[in-house]
């Protein structure tokens, strides 16, 4: 037996998923009947559609025009000195439109949607960054746009869903169980069961039924594409580490793509660790989690002993969240992207420390991020290189933020 | 007797009549175990030939709001999946009508699939309707079912191409359901209009009944529907009258089978 044979074998980040939406044991189509077919037109027009250069031309120069690509890669110099180990470099996704990567995906499934023919969006959205994006790109492209948006979510992202319906978008209120990102999805499932002949989902996240997870991660590429190029530019050479966070995981996914054939570069996925690691009260898949099935995918997922799935708890909306996307679930089997949780409290640091070391107020989702970074950048050598996804900006955080701080928490 | 023969010998015998089978739906444990049980009872005494009861599930996506809510208040009573097999087991100390659990895949493939196709068929229950399982993905779940004698209810949507079928068809067994309308479960004011073509479709295809349901709130539509089908389905009607008499819960079994009885005589022929 030669060397070749015993050696793992090579991976191809193309071939996932495969024509049955799997990613080994993960993904999958697990949809109501009336939902099969009209996602295997979906899958059908999407595969002709990714690989047609007319279509690829307009989504870059949307991207670019409208949106506001490519972002910048930041070196965090001041963090970096204030922390004293490696060197820290932000992916500037929060510069985009609308505030946070959500836009690359809203662009690529809107332009989809046009050439299916389809006049009515729909999509679900926790933090509100998806359900802005979309209202956005519906408004651009004049189709009608309805939000689901858990009630809980809603009151925590109040100017979120104001500039929602400044943008012409009817947001919807979903009142059901925990009132946040699970049932907003229940919801819009539900309209687009009722109403899949006239209507696309934008679905927001690496998550749900094939084709999402795989279409919504090719939209998101571009993040890595580019950062990989940038630190080529800056450093002459690839990254320790790079780091996300993850809630359904399509910022993460987008900005790891490009490096998982790069066994060289760590890739970390950070959860939402919540107040603590106890039934309820967290949102981290990987630490009380197992594998099931949920609006359409199968992958890891908290749930209790029965099949029920759980209540979820973060400090952000966007973290908040039962299941992992199914490919992340892939990448943790193969040992490729190692997964770290971050709490609340570590979440608000980060977003304060930010903030007052660079002038940058990152998302809360995005301060999870952070705050493993900057526990990690400490451990690291100083000539090191970690990367973190700023997937969106904060300002939708603010008031939120100041009621949990309290106000005077804020006062110099 | 043996479960799988239940299905299948209601609806020959129906066949032989001339009459189409009641299916009436009501949520396992809503609004708790005992008064679930007294109004399986009562449905059971009052026309409905073949009983479909939900699973409770946290997150019923292609439920509407009268189940959804129904689904609630079993989770809130403390419903687990035990008590939907015990109140099986309950039922059929005094029935032997086909018993079809409706439900969503994570309650079958979180207790394991064949575990869970055991428990079913110890507890007396003769068919599963998966709502989330298309064809594609139940592999596993109609192999375990086909050793056991579980049936594997499909449905099939408007908007369900007629080539896809055979598909469907190939993975039924017991029956085959056909939603009259997209969407979720609920009631409705009409009905489609194409219902008897696309009934006949599906019969090209399956040698299987074909029952219809999602959206059948009254009496003249199921004998409307009765004349086209092999089954009937109500579910949100009935369902609606546990909600409505939620204050007063000794009435619901009464009223419930009210309900039953005055839409199952859509079924029977016409006098004069």
């Amino acid at each position: 037996m030669n060397s070749a044979t015993l050696s793992t074998p090579t991976l191809d980040r193309f071939s996932l998923p495969d024509r049955h939406g799997r990613f080994g044991p993960y993904g999958g189509a697990f949809v109501p009947e009336t939902l099969a077919h009209p996602l295997q037109q979906l899958t059908a027009a999407y595969e002709e559609t990714k690989n047609d250069p007319v279509f690829q031309k307009e989504l870059k120069q949307q991207l670019k025009s409208f949106a506001g690509r490519p972002t910048g890669l930041y070196f965090a110099e001041r963090l970096t000195r204030e922390l004293g180990g490696a060197k820290i470099y932000l992916k500037r996704e929060d510069m985009l439109h609308t505030g946070a990567h959500k836009i690359n995906n809203a662009l690529g499934q809107a332009l989809l949607a046009k050439k299916m023919g389809k006049s009515r969006i729909i999509a679900e959205t926790g933090a509100g960054q998806h359900g802005i994006a979309t209202a956005a790109v519906c408004a651009r492209f004049g189709f009608d746009c309805v939000i689901y948006m858990g009630a809980e979510d809603m009151r925590r992202q109040a100017l979120n869903v104001f500039r929602m319906r400044l943008s012409g978008a009817e947001v919807r209120s979903v009142e059901a169980g925990n009132r946040t990102l699970k049932e907003a999805i229940n919801e819009a499932m539900r309209d687009w069961v009722t109403n899949v002949r006239s209507t696309h989902y934008i679905l927001g996240s690496a998550l749900g039924a094939h084709p999402y997870p795989g279409m919504v991660r090719d939209f998101h590429r571009v993040i890595s594409t580019e950062t990989k190029e940038q630190i080529l530019d800056l450093e002459g050479r690839l990254p320790d580490e790079m780091v996300a966070c993850v809630g359904g995981g399509s910022n993460a996914i987008g900005f790891f793509f490009d490096f998982l054939e790069e066994e060289a570069v760590r890739l970390v996925g950070v959860e939402a660790g919540g107040r603590n690691l106890e039934d309820g009260q967290h949102a981290a898949r990987f630490e009380g989690g197992r594998l099931g099935v949920l609006q359409g995918c199968k992958t890891w997922i908290l749930q209790n002993d029965d099949g029920q799935i759980n209540q979820t708890h973060s400090v952000s909306a966007g973290l908040d969240y039962a299941a992992i996307g199914p490919e992340h679930a892939y990448y943790r089997d193969r040992g490729r992207i190692d997964f770290t949780h971050a709490g609340d409290d570590d979440a608000l640091h980060a977003f304060r420390k930010l903030s007052e070391t660079e002038g940058i107020l990152p998302a809360l989702e995005s301060s999870h991020g952070l705050a493993y970074a900057f526990r990690r950048a400490k451990e690291m050598p100083q000539d090191s290189i970690l990367c973190v996804n700023l997937s969106g900006r904060g300002d939708k955080d603010a008031m939120e933020a100041a009621r949990i701080l309290g106000e005077e928490a804020l006062m110099p | 007797m043996k479960n799988s023969d239940r299905i299948a010998k209601l609806f020959a015998q129906k066949k032989k009549e001339g009459l189409s089978v009641f299916i009436g739906y009501v949520c396992a444990c809503d609004p708790d175990f005992e008064n679930s049980l007294s109004i399986c009872k009562s449905l059971l005494a009052n026309g409905v030939d073949l009983l479909e009861l939900g699973v409770p599930f946290s997150d019923p996506l292609a439920d509407g709001k009268t189940n959804q809510l129904a689904a609630q208040r079993a989770l809130d009573a403390g419903c687990l999946q035990e008590d939907v097999f015990r109140l099986v087991k309950a039922i059929r100390e005094f029935s032997e009508a086909p018993i079809v659990f409706y439900t969503y895949y994570n309650l079958v493939f979180s207790q394991g699939v064949e575990t869970y196709v055991d428990k079913s068929i110890e507890a007396g229950v003769d068919g599963l309707l998966t709502l989330d399982l298309p064809p594609e993905e139940a592999d596993d779940l109609v192999a375990a079912s086909r050793e056991r004698g579980m049936k594997n209810i499909f449905i099939v949507a408007p908007t369900t191409p007629e080539e896809r079928i055979p598909l469907i068809a190939a993975s039924a067994s017991g029956f085959l359901y056909y939603v009259s309308r997209e969407g979720v479960t609920g009631e409705r004011e009409d009905l489609a209009g194409d219902l008897a073509d696309r009934v006949a479709t599906i019969r090209r295809h399956a040698d299987l009944p074909v029952v219809v349901g999602f959206g059948i709130s009254n009496s003249k539509q199921v004998r409307a529907i009765g004349e086209i089908a092999d089954g009937v389905v109500v579910g949100s009607a009935l369902v609606n009258c546990i909600l409505q008499n939620f204050e007063s819960l000794e009435q619901i079994p009464a009223k419930i089978g009210d309900k039953a009885r005055e839409l199952a005589q859509g079924l029977q022929p016409l006098s004069g």
